[in-house]
């Protein structure tokens, strides 16, 4: 066996190995399909369809296919999950998927729909023969990349050249499509200036609370009146269902609003509590 | 003794957990990602195939799918960055203006 790759080995005990691997990664893959289908929030789905992906990239590799097991982690878990996250924050990294159905019974048809799919493909796969694999050659170990650049430069060049084509108008209708045409004119530094100055807030909102026991960004910060401001945590902090501002301990009970809060700024320290809540 | 089979039967399972995702889900990105799920089951098939043959020629295919998959994406998600923009929403439910 000469030529081969370390990776893929013969003997029964590598046979063993590969049967462990090959179960422990399937069972790993479809638990988290499952998942990613179930799964309420669209960042636990993109982390889930990682996983499924990275456990891909392993069966690429007993299959004997290095060079697409290290594309599949450079492109797809690299790239394009990223590329998924990246507008999973920029369109909002809370929102949930809304749970009720649209049409009625979509659910069940869905699942329907999913099951004679399995049947089908189930029968098919069932009745075609699929016999061993082919033997061995080093054309699926240690020769991989370079026989794949054989065909691609070779038998399959047309369809390579179309794909740079393609990679070029996906590129172009990219930035077409995210392109945001401009209908105001852009602020200058004095127009923000002085819709700052006229927004009644010319500093900058606070930031969160730093104390001993937690300096979370979601902790709010304390006012001199021992009351806390609102302010001083994002939206999308507080917005997270499950997520309100949390009591300091020893801290007032009552948490008042943002623009009352900014403007106790300069009130006297009033609430009760204050010093106690102030000391770290 | 893991044959080509196995892989062949996997990706049958992958593939249909990402259609019902793409039936169910009504979040366009991870409508998007239960896609990308499909695809990736194809791909499995096509490399488990590839070994099955002893040639090369279905790794390539799959090599192929990977690159187009990176284009869909790339302007499916513009898209959608899109039609956020103009609806702040990402639910496949909310951009119905032509239905009627």
């Amino acid at each position: 066996m000469t030529g081969t790759h370390p990776l893929i080995l013969a003997g029964s005990a590598a046979e063993t190995t590969r049967l462990v691997a090959y179960w422990i990664l399937a069972i790993m893959s479809v638990a988290a399909a499952v998942g990613m289908v179930l799964a309420r929030r669209a960042v636990h789905c993109a982390a889930l369809l990682a996983v499924v992906m990275l456990s891909l990239a392993g069966f690429y590799v007993m299959l004997g296919a290095p060079f697409l097991a290290f594309v599949q982690i450079i492109v797809y878990t690299g790239a394009v999950l990223m590329l998924f996250l990246f507008v999973l924050m920029i369109v909002g990294i809370s929102a949930a998927d809304s749970i009720i159905e649209t049409i009625r019974g979509q659910r069940m048809w869905a699942a329907l729909t999913g099951i004679a799919l399995l049947v089908l493909l189930s029968l098919v796969i069932g009745h075609a023969v699929i016999g061993p694999a082919a033997p061995n050659s080093a054309k699926f170990g240690n020769a991989n990349v370079t026989s794949l650049a054989n065909l691609i430069f070779t038998k399959y060049l047309y369809p390579f050249e179309i794909t740079s084509a393609l990679l070029i108008t996906a590129a172009l209708g990219a930035m077409v499509l995210a392109h945001r045409e401009r209908t105001a004119p852009k602020l200058t530094q004095r127009e923000l200036a002085a819709r700052r100055i006229a927004s009644g807030r010319p500093t900058p909102l606070p930031g969160p609370g730093t104390y001993a026991r937690h300096n979370g960004a979601a902790m709010p910060a304390l006012l001199p009146d021992g009351s806390q401001s609102e302010l001083s945590v994002s939206p999308v902090l507080s917005g997270r269902p499950g997520e309100t501002p949390r009591e300091l301990p020893g801290g007032p009970a009552a948490a008042t609003s943002g623009p009352q809060t900014a403007r106790s700024l300069a009130g006297p320290p009033s609430a009760p509590g204050g010093q106690e809540a102030g000391e770290q | 003794m893991v044959s080509p089979a196995h892989f062949i039967a996997l990706s049958v399972i992958l593939f249909v957990i990402g259609a019902v995702g793409v039936l169910v889900r009504r979040n366009a990105i991870v409508v998007f990602m239960c896609v990308e799920l499909m695809l990736n089951a194809a791909n499995l098939a096509f490399v488990a195939f590839a070994r099955l043959h002893g040639a090369l020629d279905g790794q390539v295919i799959a090599f192929f799918v990977m690159v187009v998959a990176a284009a869909e994406v790339v302007v499916g998600l513009a898209i959608l960055t899109a039609i956020f923009r103009a609806r702040r929403s990402a639910s496949v439910d909310d951009a119905s203006l032509m239905k009627y």
